[in-house]
């Protein structure tokens, strides 16, 4: 399947991945990071059963300490 | 657009802003300078030594609250600007009130937990306010890794890499970059909204 993940379209081998496939296979391995799918934010908790299929649209955004 | 068009358009704007750090100090003060009309800042912390490395404070303020030391400071600078300030600790109970009635606001929360907090609480509660983001401000050099990300009414300001630590601890320049990263997008979204609103009415 083809997704768009930040902005670049992403080839996968699979058909549909879930959110917490998608994060170790794209290694996104910061502690604190916020997933959009198809512009809906996402919580922390639905990232093992939220299927990512052809042609969405997935943004990751890192969250860092410092202010 | 002129500086006095400018200042027309942004006289009648209010920014929220989400802590009075390095950020949140510097962030106010450009938008001040530029005539935004009205800020609403809020932090519950005091100045400390140890800020003066990037936070718009000055050494005889040390011990007093950020949020009143920044009014002071503001007021000097250009005191038609009407600053309100909340001296507390904000969380996803508290924040909505506080910022309901501004059009945008910029999040400058030290916190990778905060900050995450405020994307949900505004996500749900506050869906279609922009929210700029800071993440990925410390150290040194690597100005051109500092970008902007967006994805609807969520901005993301920095480098989203560099986490503060005692060997890479947040400095004025980079800190300065990203907070008036945030203020030039504030700028974007109300001149660049006001000005299409404007063509459109033609």
């Amino acid at each position: 399947m083809k997704i768009t993940l930040n902005n670049t379209e992403e080839t996968f081998d699979k058909n549909e991945l879930t959110i917490s496939d998608l994060l170790k296979l794209s290694n996104f391995s910061y502690k604190l990071i916020i997933v959009k799918v198809n512009g809906k934010l996402l919580r922390k908790e639905a990232y093992d059963n939220t299927i990512v299929k052809d042609g969405d649209d997935v943004m990751v955004l890192h969250l860092v300490t410092g202010g | 657009m002129t500086f006095e068009e400018i200042k027309s358009i942004l006289k009648n704007h209010t920014v929220g802003i989400a802590g009075a750090g390095g950020l949140g100090s510097n962030c106010a003060v450009a938008l001040s300078r530029v005539g935004v009309g009205k800020l609403i800042i809020a932090d519950f912390d005091v100045v400390n030594e140890t800020n003066l490395n990037r936070q718009y404070f000055f050494k005889h303020q040390l011990g007093e609250k950020k949020v009143s030391a920044l009014k002071n400071n503001i007021n000097r600078i250009n005191p038609e600007t009407e600053i309100i300030i909340h001296d507390l600790k904000l969380n996803e109970n508290n924040l909505v009130n506080i910022y309901k009635d501004c059009d945008i606001i910029v999040e400058a929360f030290d916190l990778a937990e905060m900050k995450q907090m405020i994307i949900e609480t505004c996500m749900s509660k506050l869906p279609d306010k922009p929210l700029i983001i800071g993440s990925g401000i410390a150290g040194w050099g690597k100005s051109n890794e500092i970008r902007i990300r967006q994805s609807e009414n969520l901005y993301i300001c920095g480098d989203e890499m560099t986490e503060t630590s005692t060997q890479n601890p947040p400095l004025a320049p980079r800190v300065g970059i990203v907070a008036n990263m945030q203020a030039n997008t504030v700028l974007e979204i109300l001149l660049n909204t006001n000005h299409k609103d404007e063509d459109y009415a033609e």
